[in-house]
């Protein structure tokens, strides 16, 4: 039992701290850094100059772009990640499709697809949830009927995160109406230019607008872009979901925001003391950080795990991570509008925070501290909400 | 950076688990509280036998050469089986203070006895008014001639009842709470007068006077480095424990919920209760990671560094330790609250681990005056 990392992979943590800092431009980590938005084109040289040096998918089979890395690499590999504020490798492309397409895909659908996911040449979207299909997800009620060598869609998709940058949109169709609930899915590729897809955005809490309705109204096609077999889509969504078993709690994202909100609370005042001095504001900044460990040395045990399990298996420990990890990232948030206190109020739409000339009102971050805290809300309902996750954990670890 | 257990570390983890499979059933621990002494010296000559006794004593003391680890495998299966005998206040803190603070002779004399089953020692530190601060110490040493005077009251010494020797700290010079000045010392316990009692969690403890009593002082006169260090490592072996007490109160509740039936059916049917379960299992993952984490800092030189990581541990632990040991009675209704029903003993373990050498609140402000737990 040892804590400590071999030479090897401290220096492998060293070039990738390295790179991150110098290679993706400060201009783009410091919008994360400081709770904005990044733009599509962020994310794209992001990933580019990512995918250059092999860093955008290296979970992927090595024939495909993949770093044949151990558990414990890909670990640090996230944390660096998370830590130096890079915008993540589109999750659509490089952590949902991309996997599916490797394991289930034709080799048509791999040359097809893989290298342009990998390089963000095209930005995927997930046509998973519906109106009536959320937590229930297999309820969905989108369909594809075949006629011919093409599939006709018809439905409504929702939550469809950055759907209006998308070029492409993997989707859980139904196909055998007959069929039980799980048992008529297929998983099917949509270029999003197709006639009879109409995206319209939903506007969140936050004031942001990053998911979208998509409607399917006799959308036609290729038969050829089926994935795998037809009706054994819920089998290829569940290796989709269960994929991400360790990078799910995000703690490097969490050590980040605790970094910024120590920086911005020395430079508040609270009567004659600075608020990173304040007892009542260490207190819980403090606990924050306890949490954190306690989920960092529980990722830990988990990636230590990794090797033992058969791949693409989910291991339920990962919505113990879900569920903390979510929790803490919210917590962070709460902290940051503890530190940018009445300043948490002035509302500046997005695009104009961007852009604007004129200096902020109040604390550095203040504008975003409250639309970050609102938008955050989602991490405990994306994915499997934090009551599915229990909902899992209750099944498969406590035999309920 | 693995958490696996070597070839060593295996055995010695299933035949501790096997010796308190074998030795203590909950009737037969309830046996035991009822005796005389309310611990077992047959379970004692057990522990020796097994070489636990010296788990962490270097070899030439008769010891089996363990570490940290070593010790949380030992301390998890006795959370487990809520051990009443005096092995923490022996083998952690007596042993502990011994391997940092002991002369060469002091522990060639005592260790192997202890390991050997033969000498049961105690701490006798804490003070009424002391709280939580080590370094409050108001009992005196005073030099005459070759040997120590030691004159003071000593509270809540763990298993300082049956205690054999005693290993005292007591202020040389300084003022009361002064880090500084603090010595260790070792007395025959045989002479003083002393008050035993119960404790909540079935253990024993005692009040302690020292009125001129002749001692002989340890390695250094500058004590409170070992004192800190030895409390650390105590603290692992407790987290280690609430651990193992918090993990079978847990599978102890899930049992209950798939066989109690009410309204028909399993009361484990109802996901509001399934998803309370669940929030168990979060707090004692969480728990059980800081454990491991406090065991692999706990050999830490860096005092500053090990010290955020043992606080760390005692509040994440405290507060699992807390939250599952109330649901585990809530979740099991009147049934817990009987004396018959072994949850509720585990329950109240936990709860006097949480207050032991600094409760969640006070190790939270120990990591506020750092300014940060990381």
């Amino acid at each position: 039992m040892d804590l400590s990392f071999t030479a090897e992979e401290r220096s492998f943590r060293a070039e990738l701290r390295d790179f991150f800092h110098t290679a993706v431009p400060d201009r783009i980590r410091r919008k994360l850094r400081e709770g904005l938005h990044f733009s599509k084109d962020d994310q794209i040289e992001t990933q580019r100059i990512l995918n250059a040096r092999g860093l955008a998918v290296p979970h992927w089979p090595v024939e495909w772009g993949g770093q044949d890395w151990t558990a414990i690499q890909t670990y640090i590999y996230q944390d660096e990640l998370q830590q130096a504020s890079v915008p993540f490798p589109l999750s659509f492309n490089c952590s949902m499709v991309g996997p599916v397409i490797a394991e289930f895909g034709s080799q048509a659908h791999k040359e097809r697809f893989l290298a342009r996911a990998a390089n963000l040449d095209d930005w995927w979207c997930q046509g998973f949830s519906e109106p009536n299909a959320g937590s229930d997800l297999a309820s969905l009620r989108t369909t594809a009927r075949r006629e011919g060598d093409s599939w006709i869609i018809n439905g409504q998709k929702t939550w469809t995160t950055q759907g209006q940058h998308a070029d492409w949109i993997f989707v859980l169709a139904r196909t055998d109406m007959a069929a039980k609930k799980q048992l008529g899915i297929s998983f099917i590729l949509v270029n999003m230019r197709t006639p009879g897809i109409t995206v319209r955005p939903i506007q969140t809490i936050d004031g942001g607008v990053e998911v979208n309705e998509v409607w399917f109204d006799e959308v036609v096609v290729p038969a050829d872009q089926l994935v795998g077999e037809e009706n054994k889509g819920w089998d290829y969504a569940k290796f989709l979901l269960g994929n991400e078993r360790t990078g799910i709690a995000r703690i490097g994202i969490s050590k980040a925001r605790l970094k910024r909100i120590r920086e911005l609370a020395a430079l508040e005042r609270v009567g004659d003391i600075l608020l990173i001095d304040d007892p009542k504001f260490r207190e819980k900044l403090v606990s924050v950080e306890v949490g954190l460990k306690a989920l960092e040395m529980t990722q830990l045990r988990v990636v230590a795990q990794e090797r033992y399990l058969p791949r693409g298996k989910p291991n339920p420990m990962s919505s113990v991570l879900k569920i903390k990890g979510s929790e803490l990232q919210q917590a962070t948030t709460d902290l940051m509008m503890d530190v940018i206190g009445p300043y948490a109020a002035p509302f500046f739409p997005e695009e104009e925070l961007q852009g604007r000339n004129e200096p902020g009102i109040g604390p550095d971050d203040a504008a975003t501290a409250a639309p970050m805290y609102f938008n955050w809300r989602k991490i405990s309902i994306y994915g499997g909400s934090n009551e599915i996750q229990r909902n899992i954990l209750a099944k498969a670890v406590l035999g309920f | 950076m693995d958490f696996d257990l070597t070839d060593d570390q295996r055995l010695l983890k299933d035949s501790v688990d096997r010796l308190v499979a074998d030795t203590y059933g909950f009737d037969h621990r309830r046996a035991i509280l009822a005796s005389a002494e309310g611990w077992s010296r047959d379970n004692w000559a057990r522990l020796a036998d097994l070489g636990l006794l010296g788990v962490n004593f270097a070899e030439e003391h008769a010891g089996f050469g363990g570490g940290p680890v070593e010790t949380m495998l030992v301390a998890e299966a006795f959370g487990r089986a809520l051990v009443v005998e005096p092995y923490f206040a022996t083998v952690v803190l007596a042993g502990g203070l011994l391997r940092h603070a002991g002369n060469a002779a002091q522990q060639a004399a005592y260790l192997p006895r202890i390991a050997g089953g033969e000498l049961l020692m105690a701490f006798a530190h804490h003070e009424r008014h002391a709280r939580y601060d080590l370094s409050s110490v108001t009992t005196s040493a005073v030099q005459a001639g070759d040997e120590w005077e030691i004159n003071g009251e000593k509270s809540l010494v763990l298993h300082g009842d049956c205690a054999d020797k005693l290993i005292v700290s007591a202020r040389i010079s300084g003022g009361n709470r002064d880090a500084g000045g603090i010595g260790l010392f070792v007395v025959d316990a045989g002479c003083l007068q002393r008050r035993g009692y119960s404790t909540q969690d079935g253990l024993r403890a005692a009040e302690i006077s020292f009125s001129g009593v002749k001692a002989e002082a340890m390695l250094s006169l500058d004590g409170f480095p070992a004192i800190a260090r030895t409390i650390d490592e105590a603290t692992a072996f407790l987290c280690a424990e609430a651990v193992g007490a918090m993990a079978e109160m847990h599978a102890i509740t899930v049992d209950y919920m798939k066989t109690r039936k009410q309204f028909g059916r399993a009361i484990g049917e109802f996901q509001v209760l399934q998803h309370r379960a669940v929030d168990m299992l979060v707090q004692v993952e969480l728990a059980r990671s800081m454990a491991l984490y406090a065991t692999m800092m706990a050999s830490d030189d860096d005092s500053a560094e090990r010290g955020r990581a043992i606080s760390a541990a005692k509040v994440q632990v405290g507060r699992s330790g807390k939250m599952v040991g109330e649901e585990a009675i809530q979740l099991h209704g009147g049934m817990a609250m009987t004396m018959e029903y072994k949850v509720g003993h585990y329950f109240k373990r936990v709860t006097m681990i949480e207050k032991l050498f600094g409760d969640t609140e006070a190790h939270l402000q120990r990591l506020v005056a750092a300014g940060t737990a990381f």
